[in-house]
């Protein structure tokens, strides 16, 4: 798709809708949302980038490496955060007996490893969102050559 | 015939979850089974044990942060799945 007026839009779109996915993820702790709210909206803002100009452009903001990387990372972190707890001498992912920081509630720096957790998952979600479209996209073109 | 035997049957199919339904007890009752101590001990509890504001995601990535885990796998072999039937057709 070549259309000014929808790449004129996209554009100027793209990094607010980012912004606003990284808000949902970052405060997945204080406000309604969490990670896999926020990775579908930045996932979805990869598609949209993706869809108005063409694909090469989009493949380019993520390649195949960073999307495997960023898949396996994600749930990676996961589950040594739940093995620390193990460590610790608690039940595996334990997380404030487990001795991670608890802060105030309510506060940016609080609740132990729920925002690592959170941040490691939405960008799980959000490159398997955007391989599953990159991916299929790819195949379609194939299948019509 | 089989088009009344089909009828009766559908019918009856109608009836018993039009009558499971109109038992089902009412949204948002406090008599309901589901208003249970699981979401009182969350709702009173939730901020302190985990230290969140949003409790849902207290209760997703704490309570049950297995669960979550498991959710994650889900998406991982899912995506694992899809790419190997793509790619194999890509060949």
């Amino acid at each position: 798709m070549e259309d000014l007026i929808v790449r004129t839009i996209s554009r100027t779109l793209v990094p607010f809708i980012q912004v606003y996915g990284l808000y949902i993820i970052l405060h997945g702790h204080l406000t309604p949302g969490g990670s896999f709210s926020g990775g579908a909206v930045l996932g979805s803002s990869m598609i949209l980038f993706a869809l108005s100009f063409n694909l090469e452009r989009g493949a380019k903001k993520l390649s195949h490496d960073a999307s495997t990387v960023l898949e396996c990372g994600g749930i990676l972190i996961f589950a040594m955060l739940g093995f620390y707890g193990i460590l610790a001498g608690t039940n595996f992912l334990t997380n404030l007996k487990a001795g991670f920081y608890p802060g105030v509630p309510g506060e940016f720096f609080s609740a132990g490893f729920i925002i690592f957790i959170t941040v490691a998952l939405a960008f799980k979600v959000a490159s398997t969102v955007i391989t599953l479209f990159y991916n299929l996209i790819e195949t379609e073109g194939e299948a019509h050559d | 015939m089989r088009l009344v035997i089909i009828l009766f049957f559908l019918a009856l199919i109608g009836f018993t979850l039009v009558a499971t339904v109109a038992e089902m007890p009412l949204y948002g009752h406090p008599e309901n089974p589901t208003n249970n101590e699981v979401p009182e001990r969350f709702i009173e509890k939730g901020t302190e044990e985990t230290g969140v504001m949003n409790i849902i995601g207290g209760i997703l990535v704490d309570y049950r942060a297995f669960d979550t885990l498991g959710e994650a796998t889900v998406l991982f072999v899912a995506i694992a799945a899809a790419l190997s039937a793509l790619k194999a057709h890509s060949h």
